[in-house]
């Protein structure tokens, strides 16, 4: 089972024995802008991936002009 | 990754304080530091009365959390835009504003535009013709008016919004670029009330990060509204963001820095020249300080628009209060 990142509602496979912040990156996002989620809590992104693990990507910024 | 004050399994690695923390530790950390600006910056004291401008986002609703674990007298203001970007943005950001108050028990007003002035905010845009296809520029001046007009009518000392660094950061890039002298010379984590019986402006969260913020939300387990407003996709502040975020991943710090040092320089007298007290007087029709001759900007514009729809023109003093619905 491959390890899985979810990010806005798209899914996207990463490998396990990388770290997050590197999975993160290699989907083209930027490591400050997103927080990671494993079964509903916060993990820190040097979190090495295992298969099977399912991780939601929660996107930290937003706001317009005000 | 191990929390340094416990050694348990840290939840958030802060790379711009050197710092991880566990959940727990993460919760009373936070407010800590949101304590230290609030008074740093003179802001408020538990003897004001505090209206907090709450959106439904994670940031105004983790700040009047806060607010409330450290024990102010906060109410919240929600103010209904009427917009909708096919996901009902409003609709579900004023019930998440208002799931948040009851199951808190805390006081939330709400005012909606369109049922209090005659036309949702994508609608005042389109009538007034202002803003480039975009409605932020109305949308702000309507915030802006109603927020001062509640905070006058319920007497309150201090109105707080939850602009966080990032946002901070974002508009004083903006106007670092442009060399906006008299903006940066008024950009500031308080401001004193310009006129006796207004209330003074500040933002608690000017020194916490945006991705702090978001994690003090997942970690307290608060239901925010996640999708942004549909109008902020492609802003020149989320363009901003995205580059200082780039520059923070090389420096991490380097978001925090470029703002403490404006505070700095600001202090050090290097915008003063810019400074200029705007010159304030009372609207002639409702009595809200403008800088605008006879009548402000808001009652022009609302008048413009209800001739449009051909309503009532001249609004009567009796609307100009908003219809303020509160709870619980
Ligand atoms: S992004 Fe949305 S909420 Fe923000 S100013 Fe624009 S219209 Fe208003
Ligand atoms: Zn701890
Ligand atoms: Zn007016």
């Amino acid at each position: 089972m491959p390890v899985k990142l979810v990010y806005r509602g798209k899914e996207y496979e990463a490998n396990a024995g990388s770290t997050v912040r590197d999975a993160v990156r290699k989907i083209g996002l930027q490591p400050e802008t997103v927080l990671a989620v494993l079964d509903g809590k916060l993990i820190t992104d040097d979190t090495v991936l295992r298969e099977g693990m399912q991780i939601r990507l929660v996107a930290v910024i937003s706001g317009g002009a005000g | 990754m191990k929390c340094r004050k416990c050694g348990g399994a840290a939840v958030i690695n802060m790379r711009q304080h050197k710092l991880a923390l566990c959940a727990e530790d993460y919760l009373a950390w936070l407010p800590e530091q949101v304590q230290r600006s609030i008074e740093k910056y003179e802001m408020f004291s538990p003897a004001d009365k505090v209206l907090v401008a709450v959106s439904g986002g994670k940031d105004s609703l983790g700040l009047w959390d806060i607010l409330a674990r450290l024990g102010y007298q906060a109410d919240g203001l929600y103010i209904g835009l009427g917009i909708h970007g096919g996901f009902g943005y409003s609709d579900q950001s004023r019930a998440l504003s208002q799931a948040f108050a009851g199951a808190r028990g805390l006081k939330l007003h709400i005012v909606e535009v369109e049922a209090a002035y005659g036309a949702t905010i994508p609608e005042l845009a389109v009538i007034s013709n202002r803003g480039h296809g975009r409605p932020c520029s109305v949308c702000g001046l309507n915030k802006r008016y109603i927020m001062n007009r509640v905070a006058h009518d319920g007497g309150y000392t201090a109105l707080v919004t939850g602009h966080n660094l990032d946002d901070e950061v974002a508009v004083l890039m903006q106007n670092t670029l442009n060399w906006a002298g008299g903006y940066l010379a008024r950009q500031a984590p308080v401001l004193a009330a310009t006129r006796p019986g207004l209330a003074r402006k500040a933002k608690p969260l000017c020194r916490i990060y945006e991705r702090e913020m978001a994690a003090y939300a997942i970690v307290r387990g608060i239901d925010y509204i996640y999708d942004e407003c549909p109008h902020a996709v492609g802003s020149t502040t989320l363009y901003y963001k995205e580059l200082l975020n780039q520059l923070e991943e090389k420096r991490p710090g380097a978001k925090l820095q470029f703002y403490l040092s404006f505070l700095q320089a600001k202090e050090a007298g290097l915008f003063s020249a810019a400074a200029s007290e705007p010159d304030l007087h009372a609207c002639q029709r409702c009595g809200q300080p403008t800088t605008a001759p006879g009548e402000c900007s808001f009652c022009r514009l609302w008048d413009k628009v209800r001739a449009v729809k051909g309503l009532p023109t001249r609004l009567p003093a009796s609307m100009l209060q908003p219809h303020v619905e509160t709870e619980p």
